[in-house]
């Protein structure tokens, strides 16, 4: 998801696709904890002298099992070396360099299991004070049995962008439903997938409940997690005639708040789930997905198609369409409307977890991080604008289009660019439609 | 000649029947057509407006006159269609300049912009301000200018009788003293046709007297008014000539005495009950008194000339919906 | 134990800090494009990327003398501000709000890119455009102290710059919100439609508006690049947009000067909060136990996070606002 670390010179860079050849799984948290907090502590706050700066990483085999007990040594310039340690039994280690500068990291092949085939044992890096590093090595067969013909390389993109597309589309199917019913534009719903992952993640990690397990009790969590947020503050909001613009940007603040009540409470590091974190593709004619890419994508279809059914044939469902249109009217009618509401709150935190933890488990090589969610937001704005706020099937036809253009676009732009194809698509297309994809225009006078 | 005398004379041969000619047109639209989906808002094949003159624009709710205002003052896109101002094409004009050409409009729904003062909003509707460039503003002394808009606010304002309001935010404004505002603001332009969107609404009766009064001083200095109003009392009394739209067209044009003398049923409906709300079920077939009205014009279309009777329907009866009476 | 007078000076020093500096500029920005004109922009840290980058690319790619860069950072954020406005300004509220984050966000994603590395440095950053800057430093003396709050000297160099751009950026919005082109501002952030109908070419005043603004945003940018002497991309986040209205609100938008007194006290505010969190957290005896130190940065962030909710729910107006004059919508 995040770019991995800049390789020494030389190295080709990133892998282009991550389906077959693996690596260490980046932690982007120690990229993020470099972003804001840091460098905003920087212009207000000196920062905390340290003595020695700390780099880390995970070490993760072709298969995605763990690597433990293998030695990380990290070298100085001069090729001494500086610290050395071995990775603990989730793979992780921690080397500790006394400054600011650059450094070598290696992997001592001997320690390293036996039939262990090592990519890129030595990284050369420049450490930076102000920040986290992190450090990738790849183990594994490059590209072995691959087919890199421009057409199956597109066929394979195309099918990443719509498990990605369907991923986003589950996510947002709630920020459309409450923009729809309360005309909140819900810039902490990004807080609600990641709290619905991290949710799963305890119970699935903490706990030892097998995942899927884990993600029902977590989906039921998350949907009371939504219940709570419109009890406890948007439904008292509107009880108080809080505008429109000022309840957005209420839900930024409240965004940043759990943003970063998550990070206390969950850490900075990307923590992976116990199960499902095998990597091994399997072929289907011409397209390999992993298990669970696949699984992602028949879950995904499944709920949609569901989420289709709620909203046609159901009671609920069709007040749910009333109140979209026509929230006086619905009420004239007799539709419990802030029963409505609720329901919508509880439908979307439940799908927002279930959108977090198969956003994790595909895109995020199975892990969960504090600011997963937060990433997630444009590109679920994107989508659900693309389809013009408020409509849900256009939210899912949105979701699909950004998802394919995001995985599209790395045959163009450099990886590190590749959700900068997802909001240029968001720009392009409400220049040209202002009222998105599927919705209608506001009348004048 | 007094000035009405002189329109009426002039509008006096003109011939009572929808886009008629006029002798001295200042708007000619032709064709203009507007659809929201598959409901066709406005569809009007030709209408001319007289120089001078004081239009009553009149037709039932969803009518289409609204929407035919946003669309000759730029503020919505037709279909299609064409219309000259002067003799020069309007159409495809963005509102601001069709505004500049001195084509200005009200709305219906009052926009009285809240936060700035009763002054405020009076001193922007004057034009061609040198203050308003951005350099103008920091290079230019546009104090003498805004004096001299000030003052004509002020004239303005006694005339409306919100003078005691000047300084006061728009927002706190009552609903009645909103529109007389957002007219006193629109006339600040000096504009050569004003069109407004039913400005009477909600305005005291006491006060609607020196409004009328007011409405009928524009066009003694020249100017042209057209105007959207569903009183046919306030239609009767000021307007020169009458265009009744329904279902987005113009099904009748005329003077308005014509309106209630030559077409007793328009009058029976639109001077009678103009003020009882109409109901309809939820399949829009009429009940209550509105259901007791229809059987009552039934009747009366039995006896009456033939030619008459789609307008009657389009104007009182036609269930809002567009269903397919006809 | 808390020591409340060094928690106290530290505060007053945010009060004119270098923090203070770069959010009033920013929060001045929004103040034309919120407060002034009611276009929801929560890019304004792109404008100051752009600003902050613009001079430091001028400076050591092109060889710019460094007021040539200023003065290129500063178009960069004109620049930026009418291409951004072309398709967006048509947009409503709430979708602009978003177009806005996005592109901020993508310039922060190319500007990291190691594609770009010849050009922005990448996630290394850039350095080494600062040096005339550091050079005309006129305070000598390595230390100074006033009112027992005590500055560095290259501190105390960045801290008067920066407040005459913000005095100046105050006096030229005080000079044209009170004329005829401030009030066509006002108009359109009533109703633009009514704005239309007397005769203003709304479109064209967002455009202004969003420049001016930008400018300011990026002069804000420019600041921030020269106090801290070198770049790096991911501090130009979302959050520090989220930041900068923390501060216009606070202070009041639709106000000349509600942001800079806003920024001021937002981080006072903040520092007294972020230094009694560490004092309390740390120390080998500390009064919060449970808490780490390193999480008082997150913890600082929540506080900010909830006091935006408080503000926005309480007080919308801000501190030293009548509601009735308050210019975001929260009835
Ligand atoms: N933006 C829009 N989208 C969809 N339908 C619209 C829109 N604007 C107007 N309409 C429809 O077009 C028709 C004409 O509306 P319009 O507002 O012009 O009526 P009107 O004659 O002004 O009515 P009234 O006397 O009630 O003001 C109505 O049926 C209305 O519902
Ligand atoms: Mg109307």
């Amino acid at each position: 998801m995040r770019p991995p670390g800049r390789g020494r010179p030389g190295d080709p860079g990133p892998p282009r696709r991550p389906v077959r050849l693996l690596l260490t799984i980046l932690i982007p948290a120690a990229a993020l904890l470099g972003l804001a907090a840091p460098a905003l502590a920087g212009a207000v706050v000196p920062a905390v002298t340290q003595e020695t700066i700390p780099v880390d990483g995970t070490l993760r085999n072709a298969d995605g099992t763990f690597l433990s007990g293998v030695t990380v040594e990290a070298l100085d310039s001069g090729g001494r070396q500086v610290d050395q340690t071995r990775t603990d039994a989730q793979g992780r280690w921690e080397l500790a360099v006394p400054a600011a500068g650059t450094y070598t990291f290696r992997i001592d092949p001997e320690s390293l299991p036996p039939g262990t085939e090592l990519l890129q044992g030595e990284v050369t890096r420049d450490i930076a004070e102000d920040r986290l590093s992190v450090v990738i090595f790849r183990f594994g067969e490059e590209g072995e049995g691959l087919d890199t013909s421009t057409a199956s390389q597109v066929l394979r993109l195309l099918v990443d962008g719509i498990r990605f597309g369907l991923v986003i589309a589950i996510t947002a199917v709630g920020l459309s439903l409450i923009f729809g019913t309360t005309g909140l534009t819900n810039f902490s719903h990004g807080e609600i997938v990641t709290i619905g992952a991290v949710l799963a993640w305890t119970v699935n990690v903490t706990l030892g409940v097998q995942l899927i397990w884990a993600t029902l009790i977590a989906i039921v969590l998350g949907a009371g997690f939504g219940a709570l947020n419109e009890l406890g503050l948007w439904r008292p909001l509107r009880r108080r005639r809080v505008g429109l613009i000022a309840q957005l940007v209420v839900s930024i603040g409240l965004g940043i708040a759990l943003r970063y009540a998550v990070l206390i409470f969950f850490g900075g590091r990307s923590e992976p789930f116990v199960d499902y974190t095998s990597q091994i593709a399997r072929s289907y004619g011409p397209i390999a997905l992993t298990d669970k890419d696949l699984t992602t994508i028949i879950v995904s279809i499944a709920v949609m198609i569901g989420i289709a059914l709620l909203l046609q044939r159901t009671r609920i469902g069709k007040a749910m369409r009333a109140v979209a249109d026509n929230r006086d009217l619905a009420a004239s009618s007799g539709i419990d409307v802030d029963r409505v509401v609720l329901f919508v709150w509880m439908l979307g935190g439940g799908l927002a977890t279930l959108g977090g933890v198969l956003f994790a488990l595909s895109e995020l090589s199975s892990t969960v991080y504090w600011e997963m969610g937060f990433r997630l937001l444009l590109l679920m704005f994107a989508g659900v604008i693309l389809g013009g706020l408020g409509t849900a099937y256009g939210a899912l036809l949105g979701c699909l289009i950004v998802g394919v253009v995001v995985q599209l676009s790395t045959l163009v732009l450099p990886v590190d660019l590749k959700y900068m194809g997802g909001l240029a698509v968001l720009i392009v297309i409400l220049v040209f439609r202002p009222q998105g994809l599927l919705g209608s225009r506001a009348r004048i006078g | 000649m007094p000035a009405d005398e002189a329109v009426r004379a002039a509008l006096a041969g003109v011939a009572p029947e929808p886009g008629a000619a006029k002798p001295d047109p200042i708007l000619v639209v032709d064709d203009v057509t507007r659809a929201f989906g598959g409901l066709k808002a406005v569809d009007v094949a030709h209408l001319e407006i007289q120089r001078g003159a004081i239009t009553g624009l009149i037709g039932p709710n969803g009518a289409g006159k609204t929407t035919l205002f946003n669309l000759l003052t730029g503020f919505d896109r037709p279909g299609s269609g064409r219309w000259r101002f002067d003799g020069r094409p309007l159409h495809g004009l963005a509102p601001h300049r069709v505004a500049r050409r001195g084509v200005v409009r009200t709305f219906q729904l009052t926009k009285a912009l809240a936060k700035l003062s009763v002054l405020d909003n009076m001193r922007l509707g004057a034009p061609k301000q040198t203050g308003e460039s951005f350099f103008g503003a920091l290079l230019t002394p546009w104090g003498r200018q805004e004096k001299a808009n000030t003052e004509k606010a002020h004239e303005l304002l006694v005339r409306f009788q919100l003078d005691a309001k000047a300084d006061d935010l728009a927002g706190s404004l009552s609903g009645g003293q909103r529109k007389l505002l957002e007219m006193a603001r629109a006339l600040m332009m000096d504009p050569t046709v004003i069109m407004l969107d039913e400005p009477m609404a909600g305005v005291n009766p006491a006060l609607t007297e020196s409004l009328l009064r007011h409405v009928k001083s524009l066009r003694d200095d020249g100017m042209t008014v057209v105007f959207v109003e569903h009183d046919m009392d306030v239609i009767r009394d000021i307007s020169d000539w009458v265009v009744v739209m329904a279902q987005g067209t113009v099904i009748a044009e005329g003077p308005p005495e014509a309106l209630s003398s030559n077409k007793d049923v328009v009058d029976a409906y639109l001077g009678a009950h103009h003020d009882r709300a109409l109901e309809f079920d939820a399949e829009g077939n009429p009940i209550g008194e509105t259901a007791e009205l229809v059987t009552e014009m039934e009747s009366v279309e039995l006896g009456v000339d033939p030619s008459q009777t789609p307008t009657a329907q389009s104007v009182g009866l036609d269930r809002p919906d567009r269903g397919e009476r006809t | 134990m808390i020591d409340f007078s060094v928690l106290l000076t530290n505060s007053l020093a945010q009060l004119v800090g270098t923090s203070a500096v770069f959010y009033a500029l920013l929060a001045l920005g929004l103040n034309v494009h919120f407060g002034y004109t009611g276009l929801l922009n929560f890019g304004q840290i792109g404008f100051a990327l752009v600003g902050g980058y613009g001079m430091g690319i001028a400076v050591t790619r092109f060889g710019f003398p460094l007021w040539g860069g200023v003065l290129f950072g500063m178009a960069c954020g004109a620049a930026l501000g009418v291409l951004l406005g072309i398709p967006t300004l048509r947009l409503r509220a709430d979708y602009l709000a978003i177009v806005t984050i996005a592109a901020a966000e993508i310039l922060r994603l190319v500007t990291r890119s190691t594609s770009q590395t010849d050009l922005t440095g990448g996630t290394q950053g850039l350095t080494g455009y600062a040096d005339a800057f550091t050079a005309a430093n006129p305070f000598d003396r390595p230390e100074y102290s006033y009112l027992g709050v005590g500055f560095v000297r290259t501190e105390l160099w960045a801290i008067c710059a920066g407040w005459t751009a913000v005095a100046l950026c105050v006096l030229l919005l005080w000079l044209i919100v009170r004329s005829p082109w401030g009030r066509v501002l006002k108009a359109i952030r009533e109703d633009e439609d009514a704005a239309r109908a007397l005769g203003k070419n709304v479109f064209a005043y967002k455009i202004q508006s969003l420049v001016l603004g930008g400018v300011m945003g990026a002069l804000g940018g420019i600041f921030y690049a020269l106090s801290v002497q070198s770049l790096t991309p991911d501090f130009w986040s979302p959050p520090q947009t989220f930041f900068a209205y923390c501060a216009l609100i606070l202070g009041g938008a639709g106000r000349v000067l509600g942001p800079v007194i806003g920024a001021m006290l937002f981080w006072a505010f903040l520092s007294f909060a972020d230094g009694l969190l560490r004092q309390a957290t740390g120390g080998t005896d500390p009064l919060i136990g449970f808490i780490d130190t390193q999480d008082v940065g997150a913890i600082r962030f929540v506080l900010v996070g909830i006091f935006l909710v408080l503000l926005m729910v309480y007080r919308p107006q801000g501190i030293f606002g009548n509601r009735r004059e308050m210019t975001l919508d929260a009835r």
